[in-house]
């Protein structure tokens, strides 16, 4: 039988987080290509609600890649996603969930060493955390 | 408006633990506004709260509905049929709401998913301060518009106090004195004079003390013939 696939999400922001993704692939640096890019205007545009539907759909990790918070493209986006991630991270503890699912992680589009990094890392959490309950919501 | 924040999550938690069909009903009025209650808010808390069974491997059934005002029996009666059937309606208005709907189905559990705080306004994005008690005789007009019964840490008719200094109170010193701004704000108007006129003891016959309150407007109110016409059309 094979061993499932851990199942990660990536929000990522168009100007510079899913830019240092591309940066990564051109340059042939390697990352576990089952992650799930959602590429948004700006990680200031996602809301807890998108990070906790992704791990109800099924995500075991959930991270969200922005500009750097001195660099952001829309000047205060990424700082706003930092918020809206410590805020789904508060709500998991609460509940019991282990709030290491979901991470915010900022990047430069240069960076391309950055996004192969976060992926190792958010991977590893999936799959040492496994699914959430049994079955994992899997979609 | 209504001022209300969610309750912890975890305690939210252990109140539905034990109900098998939850529907967590949110309100679009002011609840939504000071985002504790919308439409937003209850995809969050349902979203969490499924997460939270599955981990658990509960059988929960979790359902998020927002209604235009929960605290009025026309916007719940939209979702009668929902209601009746769940074992536990988890409300995310202000106590009115979630008392609304338990007044209209008293066989049917209501939890607060809410704590109703103040009656307040948004200073800024996510600040929300409490500017009114209802005490039911206002009396702002001879304050300068700034409410003392709200503002003034001991709620006092005559002030300053002596432990008002350099415009803060001493029971907080975060907290401006509210009789410091009335001050100011007489002087800006050329009231000032109206400071130094003694408030005689408040009528607190109009406040909560005298059990609870109940507001008619005779006008506006059905007769029984109208009630009974009413009736027949429904």
């Amino acid at each position: 039988m094979t061993e499932r696939r851990p199942k990660v999400v990536g929000f990522c922001c168009e100007k510079h987080g899913f830019d240092s993704a591309v940066l990564a692939a051109r340059s042939g640096r390697q990352y576990d290509v089952s992650v799930r890019i959602i590429k948004v205007p700006c990680t200031g545009r996602v809301d807890g609600i998108h990070i906790l539907q992704a791990l109800e759909d099924g995500a075991d990790s959930v991270f969200v890649l922005g500009c750097l918070e001195k660099n952001c493209y829309y000047d205060t986006g990424s700082i706003e996603g930092r918020k809206r991630v410590d805020y789904v991270k508060s709500t998991l503890a609460d509940l019991g969930i282990e709030k290491e699912r979901v991470e915010m992680f900022n990047a430069s589009s240069t960076m391309a060493w950055k996004f192969p990094e976060i992926v190792a890392r958010m991977t590893e959490v999936a799959r040492r955390l496994g699914p959430i309950g049994k079955g994992g919501g899997d979609k | 408006m209504i001022v209300a924040k969610r309750k912890p999550m975890a305690e939210i938690a252990d109140m539905v633990a034990p109900y098998k069909k939850v529907k967590v009903i949110g309100c679009r009025s002011c609840v939504a506004i000071c985002l504790a209650g919308g439409e937003k808010e209850v995809k969050t808390l349902v979203s969490a709260l499924r997460l939270k069974a599955r981990k658990e491997g509960g059988k929960q059934e979790f359902e998020g509905l927002v209604v235009e005002r929960q605290c009025e029996k026309e916007w719940v009666q939209e979702i009668e049929d929902k209601i009746l059937d769940s074992d536990l309606v988890l409300s995310m208005a202000c106590s009115l709401g979630c008392q609304t709907i338990g007044d209209m189905y008293p066989k049917k559990l209501a939890f607060p998913a809410l704590n109703t705080g103040i009656f307040g306004v948004p200073e800024e994005q996510g600040v929300w301060s409490e500017k009114c008690m209802g005490c039911g005789n206002c009396i702002i007009h001879t304050t300068g518009g700034i409410c003392p019964i709200a503002r003034c840490a001991k709620s006092m008719l005559n002030g300053p106090c002596g432990g008002s200094s350099n415009g803060k109170c001493e029971v907080n010193l975060e907290l401006d004195c509210a009789w410091y701004a009335i001050h100011e704000r007489l002087k800006l108007q050329n009231r000032l004079e109206l400071i130094e006129q003694v408030s005689p003891p408040k009528d607190w016959s109009t406040s909560h003390s005298g059990g609870r309150r109940v507001y008619v407007r005779e006008d506006a109110k059905l007769t029984q013939h109208q009630k009974k016409g009413k009736e027949a059309v429904r």
